[in-house]
This record gives structure tokens, sequence and C-alpha cells, in this order.
């Protein structure tokens, strides 16, 4: 006996309902789920894994790099005297290569003196003005970028290491639920895209897993180098969401959690990027 | 600041094919970009980059708005002699830039 199309119909769109309504309840109760645990993507994949050959190749190449223009800045900078007592960073720490070696995958972390949470360019600055008695370099300026560039590089290769302490936990769980709240027009979280869609289209691009640890890196974008907290930035104009100041805390606390969350995979600056 | 840096083999053989590279720092301003109160941002672009070997001019750029930022230019010479290459370039802001390095010839 065949069924009429009408009671097919109708037994389909009622088992499609159930899906339909076990998919909703999945998306309304699962970020609730994730909030608790912060989750890492596996297998952990820099970003320079998703770029396409040429950039790949870019970023390989030392010379070819545009990044690399900002390292030799930073070199010539590191050497130069600034201040009021005309001190320069190498007086202080001597070699770069050898001094700061390692000490970008450490950051962002909490800096004692200031008791608040850095990352590598506020960290400059603060030695600027306690050290060099300088004036802090404006953030996005190119001279800031180039020092912080020139440490990072130092610790190319370096597995991104930091540690979460009671100083810096706070910061941490912050960051970790700015990463799964929704935000903006498009009404998403950075997780949406860069836990459960890595890999995947987003027009032409492919989705990364969002790790900072190429930054700073030059983005062909940008036609110049620029920090991470820029390119995070970019990232809550694509969602259409309001976006934090330079320096802003909420920044600070997602770059914490980023680190953390790419401990592990090592340090490129400077990286190339779309 | 200008920033360039040039590279090239310390030493080559007499009569070998050598390749030069030179990657400058320029932000290569298109003339068809506004800044944030609307004001068209001039153009201003490195227009020409000659490089002369042992005063001799072994290459020359002339480059206009479609040039990236921050421009990489590569080109193969031969070894003649012992010497430099000078690079010398001029922006449309009038900025001029020199870079140079040192090349040793082995017979």
């Amino acid at each position: 006996m065949g069924r009429t199309p009408e009671g097919a119909a109708g037994c389909a769109s009622y088992a499609d309902r159930f899906d339909v309504f076990l998919v909703f309840f999945g998306m309304v109760f699962a970020p609730a789920a994730h909030a608790a645990e912060a989750q890492k993507p596996l297998p952990l994949k820099s970003g320079v894994e998703f770029a396409s050959a040429d950039v790949r190749k870019l970023q390989g190449d030392d010379f070819a790099n545009p990044g690399m223009l900002w390292v030799v800045r930073g070199e010539k900078l590191w050497s130069e005297p600034a201040g009021t007592r005309g001190q320069t960073c190498t007086a202080c720490h001597g070699d770069a290569p050898k001094s700061m070696k390692g000490v970008a995958a450490r950051y962002p972390r909490v800096d004692a003196g200031a008791a608040r949470l850095v990352n590598l360019g506020d960290r400059i600055n603060l030695c600027r003005e306690r050290n060099q008695q300088a004036e802090a370099l404006r953030r996005e300026s190119d001279e800031l970028l180039a020092l912080t560039a020139y440490v990072a590089h130092q610790s190319r290769g370096v597995p991104v290491a930091v540690t979460l302490d009671p100083q810096n936990r706070r910061d941490f769980e912050r960051g970790r639920d700015q990463y799964q709240k929704r935000i903006g027009h498009m009404n998403l979280a950075c997780t949406h895209c860069h836990d459960r869609n890595w890999g995947q289209k987003l027009a032409a691009e492919t989705i990364s897993q969002g790790h900072g640890n190429a930054y700073p890196a030059y983005r062909l974008e940008w036609q110049s180098v620029g920090s991470l907290q820029r390119r995070i930035r970019a990232c809550y104009f694509g969602v259409r969401a309001e976006i934090p100041d330079y320096g802003a805390q909420e920044l600070l606390e997602l770059e914490l959690y980023l680190a953390w969350r790419g401990n592990g995979l090592p340090v490129e600056t400077p990286g190339v990027r779309r | 600041m200008t920033l360039a840096r040039v590279q090239l083999p310390a030493s080559a053989k007499r009569g070998e094919v050598i390749e030069v590279r030179i990657a400058i720092q320029h932000p290569m301003e298109t003339g068809f970009r506004f800044d944030i109160s609307g004001r068209a941002i001039p153009k201003n672009v490195i227009n020409q980059l000659v490089c002369r070997y042992n005063g001799v001019e072994v290459f020359r750029a002339e480059m206009g708005s479609g040039i990236a930022a921050n421009p990489y230019l590569q080109f193969y010479a031969v070894a003649e002699a012992s010497g430099e290459m000078a690079f010398e370039w001029i922006d449309d802001s009038g900025n001029r830039g020199t870079e140079r390095a040192a090349i040793s010839v082995i017979e």
C-alpha cells in the first residue's frame, strides 16, 4: 500500500521539525556549556598554514619579507640613545639576540611594577618611561612596531608559553568570556569562526584558528606592519561591533586568551598575512 | 627616515651572473586615497630608482601608483670588477634616498 503524498510530506515535516529543534537547542545552550571550559582548536595550526603559497613564500624569505624592514629599523633603535638620560636599550639589555630570546613568547603578562596586564609593546614603553626616562611611543607608530617586531623576532621559533597564575587569572577568564560572547550586528563571537569553522571559507578567505604568534605582522591589506590589537580590531569591524580603542583592557585580555590558546605554536614575527 | 635593505653576494667570480635585491620602506601613496577628514592624500611614490655599479648605470626603474608600498625589486647583473653597487631613488615629494653594498670579484 502506497502512502499518500500528503502523508509522506507530513511525516517528513515532523522529522524535520524535530531536527530543527535539536539544532536550535544546541545553538542556544551549547555556548553556555562552552563558556565554562576554554577549548583549544586541535590540531593547532598557525595562520601561515591557511595562507596561500605566495604569502607563505614571502614570509619564509627573510629578505623579501617586508616585515623585516621594521625588524631592521628596530635593531637600529635598540642601540640609539633615547630619553633625558640618553640611554640605549643595549646599555641594560646587551645583545638582543641573547637577552631577548624567548621573551615575546611569554607576553602578555602582568607587569609587577604597573600591576596590570601588559603586552610586549606596552612593556617596551614602560621600560622607556622607567629606565630611559623617555616618552612612551605612540601605539601603532612605526617606532614602537619596529622595536616590538625586533624584540619578538628574537623569539622566532620559540613556542608561545604564557602561564596562568593568580595574577592573570581574572584577565584570562575575562578574555575567554569575551572570546565566547556574541557581539556586533552580525551577532558572532570569536569562537564561531575560529573554533567551529576554521579551515572553512568566508567568501574568498580561509578562516584561520585566530592565533597571534606571527604578530607584529605585515598584512598585505595594511601595506604595513601592525600589532595583534590592530588585527583584533579588524575582526570587531568585521562583525560590525563597537571597536575598542588601542590599549583597551578588553583587547589585552583577548590577547592573553589567544596566547594561551596558541601555547606551543612557534613565534613567527614578522609574519606575513593577507 | 628612509630605510632600505640591499642584498647581493659578498663575493662572486668574474663574469658570474649575480642576483641583486633591494627593499625600501616607503608608503607609495597612490594619490587615490582620502584621509579621515575627506581630503585627498597627495600622490607620493618613488618615481625613479637607479643602480650604478662602479659608476655605470646597470638598472633603472620608473615606478607609478600601481606599485605596492615598501617596494621590493630584484634584478640580475654580471660581476665584472670589485667595487660597489650604489642605489639612488627619489619620490614625488622630492625625498632622495641612497643605499650601497660592496661586492668583491675574485678571478
